[in-house]
């Protein structure tokens, strides 16, 4: 799947997008994958109350079921308006 | 209804005005427009807003959508801007067209609590001494609670 940054995660990972193989079930689960990989996506997921998730660009939880979406983007509180 | 996302500004006047006259039906138009407010300092140099392409034109699509069913609107209008913008660029409009105004000023209400919080935008604000993300505020989420 596609898996998406935004906004201070884009920053503290260093790329906008890419592409992950995962068999994370859930996203919490696809969030503890990425996490155990390098220092910059554990600062990233350090608080996962400051972050939100988006499945194939809605809102979602993350207890949310990973199966069949194609995008999955994370990205701190909006700021719109 | 038009939802708009774009990097150029504007025309303030030249949308209201289009968007006022598309319907005789309604006699009320609410505009509302948001501008990039300086710092207290006064020394920011650049509003910098980033945002999710696809998500964010659906998630407008269906703010605009519940707003529409929730009150008798003739029509919306949401345009909101991306980009480096300065002190005083207008970042963003939206209008509602209604028969009477309770329903067009509620209407606008309900598109800028849910806009500023359930649409993909954030802000960056760059000044001399560095750059900062923009919080998210509590009271944009607990303005949501009204509706």
């Amino acid at each position: 799947m596609d898996v998406l940054y935004f906004a201070w995660v884009r920053e503290r990972i260093g790329i906008p997008r890419e592409r992950v193989e995962t068999g994370a079930e859930t996203v919490a689960q696809l969030v503890e994958e990425l996490r155990a990989r390098e220092p910059r996506y554990e600062a990233a997921f350090a608080d996962l109350s400051a972050l939100r998730v988006a499945l194939d660009q809605g809102l979602a939880d993350f207890d949310a079921p990973l199966a069949g979406v194609r995008e999955v983007a994370f990205f701190p509180p909006m700021t719109g308006g | 209804m038009r939802v708009v996302v774009q990097q150029e500004p504007f025309d303030l006047g030249a949308e209201a005005n289009a968007f006022a006259a598309a319907d005789t039906g309604m006699g009320a138009i609410v505009t509302f427009t948001g501008v990039v407010r300086d710092l207290a300092r006064g020394d920011l140099d650049v509003m910098e807003i980033e945002h999710y392409p696809g998500m964010t034109e659906k998630a407008l699509t269906k703010i605009a959508a519940e707003a529409q069913e929730r009150w008798a609107l003739g029509d919306v209008l949401v345009i909101h801007r991306y980009g480096r913008l300065a002190p005083g660029d207008r970042i963003m409009m939206v209008a509602t067209a209604a028969p009477h105004r309770k329903d067009a000023f509620e209407a606008a209400e309900y598109l800028m609590d849910y806009l500023k919080s359930r649409a993909p935008f954030w802000k960056k604000e760059i000044t001399g001494a560095g750059a900062g993300w923009v919080a998210a505020k509590d009271e944009d989420e607990d303005a949501l609670t009204r509706w």
